[in-house]
This record gives structure tokens, sequence and C-alpha cells, in this order.
């Protein structure tokens, strides 16, 4: 059932989308470029990170391009130095709040959230680091989990939940205190519902999850097999 | 032959890093002809000056703040330093110096001097810096004008960088490196 066409504008460009369809689905069919962190194709969209956050006329906050959807007349604009600012703090608010230590990191190199600071032109942290001691659960035989490495991102909850069927992931606590977690936070090893399948590895855009045996920037990630299985199971995620 | 009229005054310092970035630092190879001729190593590791000068035009600063002989020497060279250069990620990001942040003085002390040794040794008193609560960036504890990301940050980032800063130029360094590179 196809649903109405709708008209909008992205940064001065004339464009359309079905009216199901969200900011950031209409501006990447357009080639039009929008950060992002949590957002991962084949993923149902959670709007956790603030990374896509654009400016919509009339809107008096700014609002997130992943979960927000196109309307019939709509001006959006996705840059600008105030979402350049609020981006920039975003992601330097994620390098505060935990333990990220780029040059040991079983990801550096393949690392999303290093890539969002190099294009956004984080070149340092203006905000004091928090230094939060967090565990790592490496009791799993082929998966290792760092707290130290997390941004709360829930691709590893919703692809767990959404893709595999498991729901092994979930999370707990709030602010600061938020970790994800492996059943009722007992170690990953010991999880009854965890089927071993590693699409949380391959979601994870840090070296949070990772697989075992790997050493310093030696963790890339594979991500085409998703919206493959999105499609098979009749989903329709960008 | 005439010497140029002025030489800038270039400074290094080596706070809590491995030495890895004046590595590449000396990486840049015949370069660091091209740069001697525009400025002159005033203070630095591969010099033999024990006082840091009473101005220094410009300071490149390897590692992080970890002991109170490093929060005092980034105090004065700050004082004394018209650029201020964070270089590489323990200077610009704390990186592997903070590790030991989120564990306390004492758990790390203890595992080097208790925990790990085969005999019993002392602490030391004295002589050895005593250590910050934590280790932090060069930024968390004196203001930095220019930050160069990088572990370490290669040698071609480092001779533009500098000679950026010798043309009176701020470096535009985000396509060359990153934290981590």
């Amino acid at each position: 059932m196809a649903g109405r066409v709708l008209t909008c504008q992205i940064d001065g460009q004339d464009v359309s989308g079905l009216e199901e369809s969200t900011i950031l689905e209409v501006a990447r069919e357009h080639h039009i470029r929008i950060p992002t962190l949590c957002h991962v194709p084949g993923l149902p969209e959670a709007g956790a990170c603030r990374v896509c956050l654009v400016e919509v006329e009339g809107a008096a906050r700014l609002l997130p391009a992943c979960v927000t959807r196109i309307a019939e007349g709509m001006k959006v604009k996705t840059e600008s130095e105030r979402l350049l600012k609020y981006r920039r703090m975003t992601v330097e608010m994620l390098f505060a709040e935990r333990n990220h230590i780029c040059s040991v990191c079983v990801s550096n190199g393949h690392c999303d959230l290093q890539w969002l600071a190099q294009t956004l032109g984080v070149d340092h942290i203006r905000f004091p680091y928090r230094y939060p001691a967090l565990p790592v659960d490496s009791s799993h035989a082929r998966f290792v989990a760092d707290h130290n490495r997390c941004v709360l991102c829930l691709r590893c909850v919703r692809v767990c939940g959404e893709i595999e069927g498991a729901h092994t992931w979930d999370v707990m606590g709030r602010g600061a205190d938020c970790l994800v977690i492996t059943d009722l936070a007992q170690p990953w090893g010991e999880s009854a519902s965890c089927t071993s399948c590693g699409k949380c590895v391959q979601v994870c855009p840090t070296g949070a999850l990772s697989e075992k045996g790997k050493s310093a920037g030696e963790m890339a990630k594979q991500r085409r097999f998703l919206p493959y299985l999105t499609l098979m199971r009749g989903g329709n995620h960008v | 032959m005439s010497e140029p009229v002025t030489k800038a005054k270039l400074a290094t310092v080596w706070l809590d890093g491995c030495s890895g970035c004046h590595m590449s630092f000396l990486d840049m190879d015949e370069r660091l002809l091209e740069v001697a001729a525009r400025a002159e190593l005033v203070y630095s590791p591969l010099v033999d000056r024990k006082d840091f000068p009473e101005i220094v035009d410009i300071t490149l600063v390897e590692g992080a703040v970890s002991s109170e002989e490093d929060l005092r020497k980034i105090r004065h060279i700050r004082e004394h330093t018209r650029v201020l250069v964070s270089l590489g990620d323990c200077a610009v990001a704390g990186n592997v110096p903070t590790m030991r942040n989120p564990f306390g003085v004492e758990p790390v002390l203890s595992r080097a001097y208790d925990e790990n040794v085969t005999a019993p040794a002392p602490r030391p008193r004295g002589v050895i810096p005593v250590l910050l609560q934590a280790a932090r960036p060069v930024h968390a504890v004196v203001p930095v004008d220019v930050y160069i990301p990088g572990c370490p940050p290669s040698a071609e980032t480092i001779h533009y960088a500098v000679s950026e800063l010798l043309a009176g130029r701020k470096p535009e360094l985000r396509k060359l490196t990153r934290f981590g590179a």
C-alpha cells in the first residue's frame, strides 16, 4: 500500500518522500548528509544519540532527523553554526562520559564515534572527563563487553530484540548509572537467552562489544547483512 | 652568507607520555633542516638546556599532566610560551596515562610496589614526583592554543602543523589526524 507523497525542503532543495518517511530517510535518498550515531541501516530507530538534530522552521527546538517524519511544506536545515555547536557538544560529552582510549582500543580506526569526532572537527574535549569505574564482562566464550567504550546507542538492544529475536540485551539504571545488560544483569557468558549470533558485536559503533582475541585496531565490524535480514523479515528500514 | 634576521623560538616538552610523539617529531628527517632554518630549538629533551627560556614562541607538549612535577612545569611553561600546542593524544585527551584514573592512586602504587614484585619494594619518597589524584589532558590545567591529536601524530602532520605555526597561521588538521591516529 503506497502512501501519499509529500514535498518539503531540505537545505533549500525541493525534495519529496512518502508520508511515513523520516527527515533522515528523505535526506539520504537525496544525498544530503546528516551525521548519525545510533542510526544503523536495517534497525528500527531509537533517537538515542541526538547527533542527527536538525532545524525545522517553526519548531522551537531542534529535532532528531531519524525519528521526525516529514510533513507537507516542511522546511529543514541540516547544517548551521548552531547545529554544529550542538553536534560537537554531544560528541564531546560522549567522550567525557566514559573512558575512551582510542590508541589501545580494538576498534581504533573502525569506530563510528572516532570518525564522528574527526568529521565534526572535535580535536579536544572541553568538558571534564568523568573517569567512571566501569566493568568489563569477558565471561562469554567468544565476545567481550567493555562498558568503558559504550555510548548507549542501543544498537545491540535493538538488533538482539528486533532482528535476532532473543532480547538478551536490555538497559539498566538511569542517567550516569545507565548500562546495557545481558538478561537480568547477569554475566554474558551465563546468559540463557543469548544465541551467540554476534549481531550485537557487529552493529556496535565502538569497541564496547568486540570479538575475543582482537588486538588494538583489529575489530572491523561487518554490517552489510542487516538490511538484507530486515528485508527478509518483511521490514522496510532503510 | 648571513643568518636569517630572527628565528622563532621553538620548544618541546615531555610530560607523561611514551616519547612516541618526540620520535615522530624526529621522523620529520630531512625536513628538520627546513624547520631548523626557520626556528631555533631552545628547550627540549633533544637539546641540553635545563631551564625553560624567558619567552618561547611555540611550545609542543607531549604527555598528560600526571604528577605534581608535570603540573609545576606546565604552569611555568604556559606563562613563558606564546603558542602552546598539545601534541598527541596524551596531551590532547589524556590517553593511556589516564587509564589509572578510575582506580585512584593508592591501588595503582600498590599494584607496582606490592603486588607485582618478587621482593618488597619501598615506596618512593621525595625523589620521584608525587602522582596527582588523576592524570589530565594539558588543557584541563592550562589554556592550550592548538591541538594535534594522534598516537602519535605522523611526522607529516607535525611538519605541516609546525610549518603553519611558524608562518603565523593556525593549522587545519581535521583531514590529517584524529584521536588514536
